[in-house]
């Protein structure tokens, strides 16, 4: 989708507010959040591609004007409330629905902390060759959905050359509307900052993007 | 605690279920812990165990372990730059968004830099989680289009001649920098170049330096 996430090459956002010696987190309830949003993820109602959707969909007002952790526990309420895991009501009050049966939660500490090294990774083998190889000229594609993919409109309709492949890995656009993982070989792109930017930008820079296959067409 | 009555604390017309929360966010945090802790969807303990380990042990000293290594073991080195995320994973991290590792070399003449446009992806494992500026608009937006302002910014400022390769992590591949080891650390341990290395170091947007020292 065309949504306010999309950042990249946007102007008007002045400089970068650095903070010296910044701690991990600024609140105690921000971990909290973090917390909750990863122990929610054993339940396996959404997936991490889910999750980045439930975030770019918030209305593009909160996008920008809540911190990092409050969209995600907007998105997180979101994604719980969809899944039916509470209901409005419940999140409006804050408290239980009388009479509502008890779960178990499918994660205990050592289950979570156990999981950390190990997380979920995205590759997969499949059959199909890669239909580019490295030095491969490519263009991306200049029109996309309206659902979640990772092909950022600052690269679109672009020729790049393809620097590493990665192997096949699993297809946000279709995994985050849980209709499976459809991988598809993966590539980083290398696009000239000049092609992307103009004239302003160094004739020696370049920006390198991460690409699904069936984001790319060949460059004839 | 009295009960909160419903309130849309926003402007936007359609109500999306969050606007039902508290508008004060530990207020709102609070309302979501109660609700998942008593509906059992979420083991205390399990929150407990999840912020202690991203307070405690997974931050920018495990990248700075790695960087080390790399400064004084070639062949380690080598093998970080070949394959980043079996490299890394010989020192102990892993795991939860650094699944997939790539780990590109400052030198002379290139200079990396690495931003998540479209959202805040970040290699958790090597550098914990990111700092505010990383997830902000402006870098997000900025970086990509005028690296070499944004890197100005941060206190970088690059030759001309210098080639600025930034990084837009878009899929599950999460980017390490290996900033340039300082001049005249010759007699230092690994472990005395560890600390000297930046959690911004190896995002790109710092370079590694000595501190400086009086005459002796």
């Amino acid at each position: 989708m065309d949504g306010i996430h999309d950042l990249g090459g946007m102007e008007g956002f002045g400089p970068i507010q650095i903070e010296e010696n910044e701690p991990t987190f600024h609140h105690d309830w921000e971990p909290r959040v973090m917390a909750m949003r990863l122990l929610m993820g054993f339940w396996r109602k959404w997936n991490i591609d889910a999750s980045r959707h439930s975030v770019e969909t918030l209305p593009p007002e909160d996008y920008l004007g809540l911190t990092y952790y409050e969209k995600w526990l907007a998105s997180l309420t979101v994604l719980m409330y969809r899944a039916g895991f509470v209901s409005l009501e419940e999140i409006a009050s804050g408290s239980v629905a009388p009479g509502s049966e008890k779960a178990s939660p499918p994660a205990d500490a050592a289950t979570a902390t156990a999981f950390l090294p190990i997380g979920r990774p995205s590759q997969r083998e499949i059959d199909a060759k890669p239909i580019y190889t490295i030095g491969s000229k490519v263009r991306t594609a200049q029109h996309m959905h309206s659902g979640h993919h990772r092909l950022p409109r600052y690269v679109r309709g672009h020729v790049g050359e393809i620097i590493l492949h990665h192997g096949a890995h699993v297809l946000p656009d279709t995994h985050a509307k849980m209709a499976g993982e459809n991988p598809q070989h993966l590539y980083t792109v290398r696009f000239k900052a000049r092609d992307l930017w103009g004239d302003e930008a160094s004739a020696k820079d370049t920006v390198t993007v991460d690409l699904w296959e069936g984001y790319l067409g060949a460059d004839n | 605690m009295e009960p909160k009555p419903p309130k849309d604390n926003h402007t936007h017309s359609h109500t999306h279920p969050h606007s039902l929360l508290p508008s004060d966010p530990a207020l709102r945090v609070k309302a979501i812990e109660t609700l998942v802790v008593d509906k059992g969807l979420v083991d205390p303990e399990a929150i407990e165990a999840l912020i202690e380990a991203y307070s405690e042990q997974i931050g920018p000293q495990n990248g700075a372990k790695v960087v080390a290594r790399s400064w004084t073991d070639s062949e380690y080195r080598s093998k970080l730059l070949d394959d980043a995320t079996a490299a890394i994973s010989e020192l102990g991290f892993s795991g939860l968004q650094g699944e997939h590792m790539v780990a590109v070399e400052n030198t002379d003449k290139i200079h990396n830099v690495v931003v998540c446009t479209l959202c805040s992806c970040y290699p958790w494992p090597v550098l914990g989680v990111p700092p505010v500026w990383y997830k902000s608009a402006a870098y997000r937006a900025r970086v990509v289009r005028d690296p070499r302002g944004v890197l100005a910014e941060f206190g970088v400022v690059l030759d001309e001649d210098a080639e600025v390769r930034v990084w837009d992590s878009t899929a599950e591949i999460r980017y390490l920098v290996i900033p340039k080891r300082p001049q005249n650390t010759d007699g230092l341990s690994e472990d005395e170049l560890a600390a000297l290395v930046t959690r911004d170091s190896m995002i790109g947007t710092g370079v590694v330096t000595l501190p400086e020292r009086g005459q002796e």
